[in-house]
This record gives structure tokens, sequence and C-alpha cells, in this order.
């Protein structure tokens, strides 16, 4: 454990990419393999679900701390992170343990998911007396279910490949899917040889920039394979040995989840993995990703939201046929793979990702308009040689999105921020013009620069006209243009209205509150399906 | 407010002695607790304040500033008052201002500190009936680590970046809280430098018999002659691009109580922060507050809300006072 509270200590120090590689690479030259391999699955970020409820971790901490829990509270407020809030406050421990890594985890935090909450608080208190502030910290961070540390997975396998000389991709593909913590796994994931095989294990995913260029410096359009940009959560559909996994982006898997897709899958031919977006799905057009919600929070699927909001798999590529590894053809060729594939299959729900055509570029820039009618985000852009690559990249696939909506609104309510903005007033609520008062519509968190988070703070801290709990009201006087990708009627909010992914795109210190908008136009802008 | 002091525009002022306590505005009387730029400020026909402070507070205010000054612990009578100054162990010349008036003992602390600084007399522990205190760290969260620890950790930090070649640039404020951690440096790890705003205050400190290690000024050295593994000590203003642009090979800390948050730390994107505060942590307030044995506590700066609520229910009588903005807690901008 001391050694990784030092690696997480060294990681969260600095912002240098190197010293983060460095410290990663030294850890694991040091560290047995039963301790390292817990240490790789937090940093790639598979973090274990919270054990102990929030609130009885606060008052443990608090009665330890001999604080009032208001004041826990207060404090909490201030910090903005829960389990750095209790290192802070509880008192110095008498003695730190030697215990590895793997020891704690498995030995004390695994099963405390088990246990009364009583034995709970006797492990946790029993903890917290064997470590020091660092190892508080990641402790807290792991039983708090917020484990997170300034390196990406990207940086992680970097280490890695820099300590073991196996390639990167290799890495990231043993990296992926499903795998115990164990000393076993971590040999297997640095092994030189690379005919290991899981039959579950999905490809890392190839991601795309957003289109940073002029259309004219892609070149001519006959190179580029275009498709919409589908709203849904990308998957991947793997049929291997008989059994179907169904992955999402985030590694989960979730084949139980869509029995109408995994059901489809089963017919595809034995060893085959896509590539694809899974869709609410109903007469040969996307819902709403609303609906599609509705699906992602059950575990399984009734009968009734089965009718209701039927998934389709929109199939973009093909990572493996014949068990063989498509990856590295051309995608001209992995797509004819694909469409023969799907067209022999009387699935009706893998549907091949149509191509758009288009003979130049203005047409397409002009069929871009019609993305929000037909329930997309804009276009995909693939140039037609391209090999399916590892992770995000530039150059060979872009995503040309549409443009935002826009409106401008009214700064009303101010809580304070997490995480690096921990103690600043940085998360906002936005109203928008009704009749002769303001009604809230949304709640974005980013977009502002660090100097502008620093004025809007103190503004709130000299204009708040009252409290509730850690929200404050302020004087409606600051406006601001808020951005968000789609807007639709909700009887749950007071507006009436609910938008998607809402974000400051600038304050608008031009702009009295009287020339914000209005409800009125907002619900203008409600798409009609 | 307590029958000595009153809450007016201008600050605290004392109507029977007719001065003010740290003003906000010119007035005709300021007595000055320490010479930081949000406690002194321009334009009063006269000042009093200790006599360790007087030429930091006249390099402050210019050279026509009016400026008396006490002893520590010299009596003035004013009227029907006798002011007295004594240790608030928080830069050099700081004082806490005591009033008497008829008996009835009013202390107005300014900013202080429990902790050691060879740089500045110690805190000196003062009993009252009123106790007008700082809180600017006013809440548990606030526990400073030993100042000898924190000493080792930047020697510790300055060895390391000197052993691979890095400049060590470390950011605090220029009047009090850089001459502290000048004089916690081991000199034997390289040379130290300089911004200008630091050095022009080293002069005063070693004028009045403060010993520091030898430095040197950066604007006195070419680019060229910058010597690799020193240690820079700059105001935080100079974090920027064209200032840093000397040191292409660099590490960058910043000391300050407020680094005891991970936040505050990572927001300015320093690659250490040092918990190094010129104020009283937590522990230090609820002590100072106890050891002063007032039947009367006021809070002011800082976080006092909470500590006046959690005073009230210990059983002080115990209230907040506003300062010039309202309760306002300042985390990035201020000397702290």
């Amino acid at each position: 454990m001391k050694a990784f509270a030092d690696l997480y200590r060294s990681l969260d120090e600095t912002t240098s990419i190197n010293r983060k590689i460095d410290a990663m690479v030294a850890y694991f030259r040091h560290t047995q393999a039963q301790d390292a391999i817990w240490a790789v699955s937090f940093l790639i970020g598979r973090k274990p679900r919270q054990v102990v409820p929030t609130r009885k971790l606060m008052q443990w901490a608090a009665e330890l701390a001999e604080v009032p829990e208001w004041l826990f509270e207060a404090s909490y407020d201030v910090v903005g992170d829960l389990a750095e809030t209790i290192t802070l406050l509880l008192p110095h421990a008498p003695r730190t343990s030697s215990r590895p890594l793997h020891e704690w985890v498995e030995r004390i935090f695994l099963p405390l998911r088990k246990m009364e909450p009583e034995s709970q608080r006797s492990e946790i208190l029993n903890a917290w007396s064997e470590m020091n502030e660092s190892q508080r910290f990641v402790w807290n961070k792991l039983i708090t279910g917020g484990f997170r540390v300034g390196v990406s997975r990207r940086l992680v396998v970097r280490a890695l490949e820099r300590f073991s000389g196996i390639d990167a991709a290799v890495l990231t593909h043993r990296l992926m899917g499903e795998w115990q913590a164990t000393a076993d796994t971590y040999r297997r994931i640095l092994s030189p040889d690379t005919r290991d095989a899981d039959i579950s294990r999905p490809y890392p995913f190839y991601l795309a920039y957003p289109l940073d260029d002029n259309l004219g410096d892609l070149g001519p359009l006959d190179c580029w394979q275009v498709e919409w940009k589908w709203d849904g959560i990308r998957g991947q559909v793997i049929h291997r040995s008989r059994q179907v996994f169904i992955w999402s982006r985030g590694e989960e898997l979730v084949s139980e989840k869509y029995p109408e897709l995994a059901e489809a899958a089963a017919l595809l031919p034995d060893g085959t993995v896509l590539d694809g977006e899974i869709l609410p799905w109903k007469e040969g057009r996307p819902l709403p990703f609303s609906e599609l919600q509705r699906r992602i929070g059950r575990k399984t699927a009734g009968k009734k939201l089965l009718r209701e909001v039927p998934t389709a798999f929109l199939a973009y590529d093909v990572l493996e046929f014949g068990g063989e590894d498509q990856r590295p053809k051309a995608l001209l060729q992995r797509r004819k793979i694909l469409s023969q594939m799907l067209s022999n299959l009387s699935a009706n729900r893998l549907i091949v990702s149509p191509v758009v055509a288009a003979r130049t570029w203005q047409d397409l820039q002009a069929l871009r308009e019609e993305s929000r009618r037909r329930g997309v985000e804009g276009f995909m852009l693939k140039r037609l040689d391209s090999a399916y690559q590892v992770g995000r990249r530039r150059g060979d696939w872009w995503k040309w999105k549409i443009d935002p909506l826009t409106a401008d609104a009214v700064l009303i309510y101010a809580q304070r921020g997490h995480g690096r903005r921990a103690g600043l007033y940085t998360d906002y609520t936005f109203a928008v013009r009704q009749g002769k008062s303001l009604v809230p519509f949304a709640k974005a968190y980013s977009g502002l620069s660090d100097d502008e988070i620093r004025q809007v703070d103190r503004f709130i801290q000299r204009n708040t006209l009252e409290r509730f709990g850690p929200v404050r009201s302020v004087r409606p006087e600051l406006v601001f243009e808020i951005a968000f990708e789609g807007i639709q009627e909700s009887s749950r909010h007071k507006s009436g209205v609910a938008v998607r992914f809402p974000r400051i795109v600038r304050w608008r210190r031009d702009k009295k509150i009287e020339e914000a908008d209005t409800i009125e136009t907002l619900k203008s802008l409600l798409s009609t399906p | 407010m307590n029958g000595i002091l009153d809450l007016t525009p201008s600050g605290l002022y004392c109507s029977n002695g007719d001065f003010y306590i740290d003003p906000w505005r010119p007035v005709k009387r300021a007595v000055i607790t320490h010479a930081h730029a949000d406690h002194a400020r321009f334009g009063s026909q006269s000042y009093l304040c200790a006599q360790d402070s007087r030429a930091l507070l006249q390099a402050r205010l210019g050279r026509e500033a009016n400026i008396e000054t006490l002893d520590y612990g010299e009596i003035l009578p004013v009227n029907s008052v006798n002011i007295s100054l004594h240790p608030a162990g928080h830069i050099l010349g700081s004082a806490q201002v005591k009033i008497n008036q008829g008996g009835h003992v009013c202390v107005v602390s300014g900013d202080y500190k429990t902790d050691r600084d060879p740089t500045c007399s110690p805190l000196e522990p003062l009993r009252c009936h009123t106790f007008i205190s700082e809180c600017t760290f006013g809440l548990p969260i606030f526990r400073w680590p030993p100042p000898e620890q924190v000493d080792n950790e930047i020697n510790a930090w300055w060895q390391i970046n000197r052993n691979q070649g890095r400049t060590s640039i470390l950011f605090a404020y220029a009047l009090g809280k850089a001459q502290r951690i000048l004089a916690g440096l081991d000199r034997s790890i390289g040379p130290i430098l300089t911004h200008g705003a630091v050095e022009k205050i080293n002069q005063c400190y070693r004028d009045l018999g403060i010993t520091l290690p030898k430095t040197r000024y950066i604007g006195e050295l070419g680019e060229k002659d910058l010597p690799a593994g020193a240690l820079v000590i700059a105001p935080p203003s100079a974090d920027n691009p064209t200032w840093m642009r000397r040191f292409p090979e660099r590490s960058r800390a910043f000391a300050s109580g407020w680094m005891r948050i991970r936040g505050n730390r990572r927001r300015r994107s320093v690659d250490r922060g040092f918990v190094l505060s010129d104020h009283s942590d937590w522990e230090g307030l609820v002590s100072t507050i106890a050891a002063s044995g007032a039947e009367r506590i006021m809070l002011t700066h800082g976080y006092a809300t909470e500590m006046v609520r959690w005073l009230q229910e210990k059983g002080y009588d115990a209230k907040a006072i506003p300062t010039a903005y309202g309760d306002e807690v300042e985390i990035d901008g201020k000397e702290a």
C-alpha cells in the first residue's frame, strides 16, 4: 500500500507525461505481480464500486475526528472531495502498516461488500488507524468508489510497454474485457507469447477526433467513406465458439441488457467481431437517445420495455472474420466483408451503417443540415484505405458534428465544484426568461477559463441572495451563452424542456438579463421527430 | 460593537482614541498590524506600527508617509485609552493591537500564527475581555505539518531537481513567506536566486538583523549565467510565460496554507504544493482564542461563519464581523 500510495502521489504531483511514465515504470520494476496487477487495474480506471454508504462514512469519520456533522459537511463543501475531506480531518495514526496492496484489497476491501454496517465500521476504523495521510487518501478513494488519478489508459500502457518491451497495441488488447486481478493475469498481460486467447475479449476501439481542418484539406471526397454519426452507445458484438458477447465502449459486458441483439448475433458466422452502435430503433429510424437511457439503466429488459424501445446494432466495421484479425486491412475491404456477411443473414437487427452518397463536399455540407431531422449527430468521415487503429488518432477518421443549439441564459444558482475546481463556485444553474420571471432550464459545469471562473466565483460570493445548504441563489445579472446537443419536452423539469449535454460557450458580458432568451424561443427549438 | 471599537465603512474604529485599525480607506490616524497590502493601505494622514514594521511599511507606502512606531509592549496613552502592540508571529514587525480602556481590554489580533518562524518574534498570547481574531483558516481541515518537516520537504524536492538538472521554482508571497522559506533552506544544495520583489524585502529583513542565506537577484544575471540546479524564490505573479522562459528545465512549486487542499494545487498545476502558512491553522486559532480568556470573541476574514457556530456550540460568546467584501473567501489571490 505504501508503494502504491507513493505512486499515486508522484502521479498526482506532476503534470509532465514523462515524469508520470517514469514513476509507473519505477513502480512496476519494484513491485511484485500480485500488487502490480491491482495497481494496473485501478490506474486504467477499473474502479471498484462504492462499498460503504456516503452518509455512514461521513458519520464515522466525523466521530473519529471529533467534529460535529455540520462542520464535516461545511469542510466537505470547501474541499469538494469526500475521500480527501475525511483524510484531512482524521487524527494522526499511531502507526503505519506495511501490508501490501493486494492484501488490503483482497482481505479487507473486497470483503467489506458483504458486511453489515457495524462490521464495516470497525474494519474501516482499523484501516484508518494503520495508515498515514497519503495511504488514507488512496484507501478512501477506493472505498468511496471515486478512484481516479491523472493518467489515461494509454499512459499506463506506455509505461507497461517500456517496462516489459511488449508492443503497446498487444498490451491494450490484453487489458480489454473482463479479467481477474491476479498474479497470473499480470504475467499473461506481460507475456512475450502473443498466441494467447480469450474468447470474450473485445478489441480496443478506434476513435475519431472532431474535424478541425478545412474540408478542402481532406482531399478528394472519393477517398472517403461517409456515414451518419449515430447517437447511441458504441459497442462490439463478438461471436466466438458459439458464444455471444456484447461490449459497450466503457468495457461493460451488456449482452443481457440487449437480448434481441444477442439473439441476432448468434446467427453471425463463428469467429466474428463487429464494431458498431447500439441504437433505440423502430420502423427503420432511431428513437431519441433518452429512450435508450431507459434500457441502459436496467440489468435486463422486461417485455413491455422491449416492445417500446427495441434496439438495433448499426455495424460500422468488421474486426475479426473467420477467427482472423481484420484490422490491418483497408476499410474498403473490411466493408465488403461486412456487407456480404450481413446481407447473407436474416437478422434485421444487425444493420450495416449505410454509406452516405454525395458527389461533392458542398453536397455533403447541405445534407449535414438534415442531421437533426434524421436523429443523427452529423457525419463520420473515414479514409477508404485506413486500417482499424487503436485508440483516438488523427488523420484517417474524423467526426464532423453538427453545430450545437445555443441560448443566452442567466446565472441564478451556484454550488461549489469538485476536484480541480474544489472550493470555487463552478457548478451553475441557468435560467431563461418566462414573462417577468426566470425559469431554470440547464445546469452546466464547464466552458469557462480559470480566470473567468475566479471572477464568477467572486461575483457569486458578493451577490448571494439566499443559501439552501450548499446551494446559493445569486442576484440575476450575469448572462452566458449555453450550448446543448438537443432539446426535448420534459414533464419532470419546471421549464417543460430538457436539454442534452449543456455547457457554457462564453460569458456574454455585453448582454443584460433583459437580453437573455425566453422559454418560448427555447421551445421553438424542439425538434419534430 | 463592544464599547471600545466600532465597525465603520472605513473599518474598525476606536472613538475614544480616535484611530482606525488597518483601515480600508484613508483616515486621519491608522494603526497598522503589519505591512501586507490588504492591511496597510495608502493615503492616511498618519500611521502607527511596531518598530520592526517601519521599514517594510515605508517601502510599501512611500517616503512621504508619516509613520510613528512603538516597541513591542510599549504603552501609548491616547485620550482615555492606552494602546500597545504585541508580537503576532505573522511576519517581521507584525503586531496584535491591545487597547485598554479603564481596565477593560480589547485585543485585535491582526494576522497571526502559532508555528515557529525564525524570521520574526513569536506570537505573544494576550489575556483580554474582547478578542477580535482573524480566522482565515477557520476549518478543521486546515492542520499544518510541523515547519521543520516542510523545510525538509522543500530541500528534498530541490535536491532531486538539482540531481536531474532542473531549476526549482518556488512561488511564495514576497513579504514574510519568502524569507521564512529562505531561513529553512539547506545552502549546501546549491545557489539561491530571487525575483526582484523578494530581493527588495530580503534587504529590509537583513537591515533589521534577520539572518538569511546568501541570495542572488536574477535581474543581475544574464539568461546564460543562470546557474544550473538553482532554487528560485518568486512571487506568484511571476508565474507567466515571459518570466518563466529563462528556465526551460524546471519544476514549479507553491508554498501556501491553501496547498493543504489538493484541488488548489491542481488548479495552479504546480508540481508540488508545500503546506506552509503564516496564518494559524485550526488548532492554532482554537488554542489562541482559548488562551485569551476573553468573554467575547469576534472573528474576521475566512471561514468566520463556520468557526463562530463552532465556538458558540462550545459555549463562547462569538460573533462574525464582516470585512470589506462581506464573508468572501479568496482562495487563490491573497497572501496566506
